[in-house]
């Protein structure tokens, strides 16, 4: 009878892998998870590669060696490019944005970035008139529209972070207010416009990878990847923020800074994506829940390159299949927001506690 | 069994009750406060671009729009403020209101699913799809609120807006889909500029509503202590989460088929009104009820002079002043450290 018990134990033992009994301090629980995410990523950014080629080549009305094809690949170049900047962004900032705040159901487009940007368009036209409005272009106009949205969030994150009564959720929560008040600011600004300038506000209002303001792209993408380089190299003290504050500070990490440090990076990440293609409310969620589920690590190391080929794939296949499979042009980032909706309240209501 | 039900509760709650006979009424700052509702009554009656003295037709017209809307803005705020205190009890939370947990969003889906459904429908046919609609929304809320345990008050709200961005943006999923982007846009901003006679009626719906709270006023407080309580005093819990939800359903239902989105008075008028007068659901309501009347009415007013002789939606005003005090109340509860 003794003996069956322990027989049994250690058969269990040995059963649930080796990763459990060896001490490590490898990232990956066992070798199987670990070789399980290298498939997955490569599957991923292969998929990813080969829609944007699809994307680049496919169903081109010019044959191949017709002079004019080069430019309609330069043309549609720019969309892949905007895809790529998306896809970096979105999932870079969601990713240490869920792991800051210690709450994988958030996304920082939460903070209002969109109500900003859309406030500062409308005040510009309203204060200023049209030709303010049609002025306000080139890579100053862009910086200073980044720029502003920074101050905001350092304005948000110094005023409710810092300090003795510092709280996240009190944060993130005047944030989402904020969006709110500025957005019924702009719909009254918008309300006393005429209706020749509202089309043209509205023209500049709607973003998208097809027409993103490809003459930013020359600063805002070395932005992106610098931005992006310092959050991969944080991501070490990002592991240990994920284990709370308590914790995190007995291992000597600055919790409070490295929070605040993490959360600038996200905002320039989150305005910079906002200003080149507009609003994306539940895209990053959507790339975050699935890597998360692609890697079984907690190491942002490698959650962070699994993101991002997740997004890539996802964007890239889906303006593939929409465009040259069904045929359905406009609706693609209304349904990439539709599903990472659904998927928002799939794993809201599995949730046992927040 | 109801009988029984009140008589036990009546019992039970009798020490409260002995309290509540201090706590009259009709003191004279609730005098007072509806004397300053009266007035802008009267003022919102008087205020427009039509001359109702100079014009041969003025007085009829008074009686076609102006009463009609002083009416439906007076129903329309004491409805929703009061939505915003029985949610806000029977959460326990005192960030809940329709705008925050997405409510306002499942009504405006409710509308789109019946111009969907029915070509040219009536106003009773929308009603009923936003109360319908409204109803689900509110009850996958509590249940999802039910099951979580909760590390803070205020991932509440923010998980409601969340939820209410999914829903909103499955409505413009619709929308875009079938072209009906407008009827979304309409509704989205709450406006009482075309209430009239024969358009506003079904507000009066809301005095039926406001009754049955009064009536349930102290089984609602009961109820609000949590399940476990509750249940121990003697009340149905279940019952009563369901009957809360219907009259909250109802009110945001009708409100949005007939005015539209009103943002933010179901938070900011229960709490100004807690923060003066503590939390008894019973002697608070009327104040609610007031204070509501008074807001609305007041942001209406600007809506309608701020830019003579056209007007704004009143919807536009009250976001903003309601986004500035509730950002207000937040910053005012984390100093008294009473935020957690």
């Amino acid at each position: 009878m003794n003996r069956a018990e322990t027989l049994t134990l250690s058969s269990k033992k040995s059963a649930s892998g080796a990763g459990w009994r060896v001490r490590s301090t490898s990232a990956f629980r066992s070798k199987k998870d670990e070789t399980r995410y290298w498939v997955l990523l490569i599957l991923f950014y292969g998929v990813g590669i080969l829609a944007a080629l699809g994307l680049l080549l496919y169903n081109n009305p010019v044959p191949v060696d017709s002079p004019s094809f080069i430019p309609v690949v330069q043309r549609r170049m720019e969309a892949v490019v905007a895809m790529f900047v998306a896809a970096l962004c979105h999932s870079f900032a969601t990713v240490a944005f869920q792991t800051v705040t210690g709450n994988r159901i958030i996304t920082p487009s939460l903070l209002g970035y969109e109500a900003l940007y859309s406030a500062i368009h409308t005040g510009t036209i309203y204060f200023f008139g049209v030709t303010a409005l049609v002025n306000f272009t080139g890579t100053g106009a862009f910086l200073f529209k980044v720029a502003l949205m920074i101050v905001l969030s350092l304005v948000l994150y110094g005023w409710l972070l810092a300090g003795k009564y510092g709280n996240l959720h009190l944060m993130l929560l005047v944030g989402i207010i904020i969006g709110a008040g500025l957005n019924s600011v702009s719909g009254f600004m918008r309300r006393m416009l005429a209706p020749s300038e509202f089309d043209l506000l509205q023209a500049r209002l709607i973003g998208s990878v097809n027409n993103a303001e490809t003459e930013y792209f020359p600063v805002a993408i070395p932005i992106v990847l610098v931005t992006v380089a310092l959050l991969l190299l944080h991501s070490r003290q990002l592991n240990v923020i994920s284990l709370g504050r308590d914790v995190a500070t007995a291992f000597g990490v600055k919790y409070r800074g490295g929070i605040i440090y993490s959360l600038i990076l996200i905002a320039l990440l989150m305005s910079i994506s906002t200003s080149l293609i507009g609003p994306l409310t539940f895209f990053g969620f959507l790339v975050a829940q699935l890597s998360y589920q692609a890697a079984s690590t907690f190491d942002h190391r490698y959650i962070f390159p699994m993101a991002f080929g997740i997004g890539f794939c996802i964007l890239t296949s889906a303006y593939f299949l929409l465009y040259h499979v069904f045929d359905a042009h406009t609706v693609v980032s209304v349904l990439i927001e539709l599903f990472g909706g659904l998927a928002f309240l799939i794993v809201l209501l599995r949730k046992r506690s927040l | 069994m109801p009988k029984n039900l009140a008589a036990e509760v009546g019992m039970n709650a009798q020490p409260q009750l002995s309290a509540h006979k201090n706590k009259k009424i009709w003191t004279v700052p609730f005098i007072l406060a509806i004397l300053v509702v009266i007035i802008l009554g009267v003022i919102s009656l008087f205020t427009g671009v039509y001359d109702i003295w100079g014009q041969e037709d003025g007085w009829e017209m008074f009686f076609i729009t102006r009463i009609p809307r002083t009416v439906a803005l007076m129903l329309t705020g004491a409805a929703m403020a009061m939505t915003g205190l029985i949610m806000q009890i029977m959460s326990q939370n005192k960030m809940v209101e329709p705008t925050t947990i997405g409510t306002t969003e499942w009504a405006g889906l409710g509308l789109l699913a019946v111009y969907l459904l029915i070509p040219g429908p009536t106003l009773v046919m929308r009603m009923t799809g936003a109360i319908l609609f409204s109803f689900v929304g509110t009850m996958i809320f509590f249940m999802f609120l039910r099951r979580v345990r909760l590390r803070s008050s205020l991932i509440v709200p923010i998980m409601g807006m969340m939820l209410g961005a999914v829903i909103s943006a499955l409505s413009t999923f619709v929308a875009l889909f079938f072209n009906m982007s407008q009827v979304v846009e309409n509704w989205f901003i709450g406006s009482f500029a075309p209430v009239q006679v024969g358009r506003y009626e079904y507000l009066w719906i809301i005095v039926v509503v406001t009754v049955l709270i009064f009536l349930y006023a102290n089984r609602l407080t009961l109820a609000g202590l949590g399940e476990d309580i509750a249940t121990t005093l003697g009340v149905n819990y279940q019952r009563l989460i369901f009957l809360a939800n219907t009259l909250v359903a109802i009110v945001v239902g009708v409100v949005a088929a007939v005015i539209g989105n009103i943002p933010f008075l179901g938070l900011i008028v229960p709490n100004i009104i807690s923060m003066v007068r503590g939390d008894d659901l019973r002697s608070n309501l009327p104040w609610v009820c007031v204070l509501g009347m008074g807001i609305i009415t007041l942001c209406d007013i600007v809506a309608r002079t701020i830019i003579m002789p056209y007007e704004v939606p009143v919807s536009l005003i009250l976001g903003t002043l309601g986004a500035v005090v509730f950002i207000l109340l937040l910053l005012r509860q984390r100093r008294s450290g009473r935020l957690r």
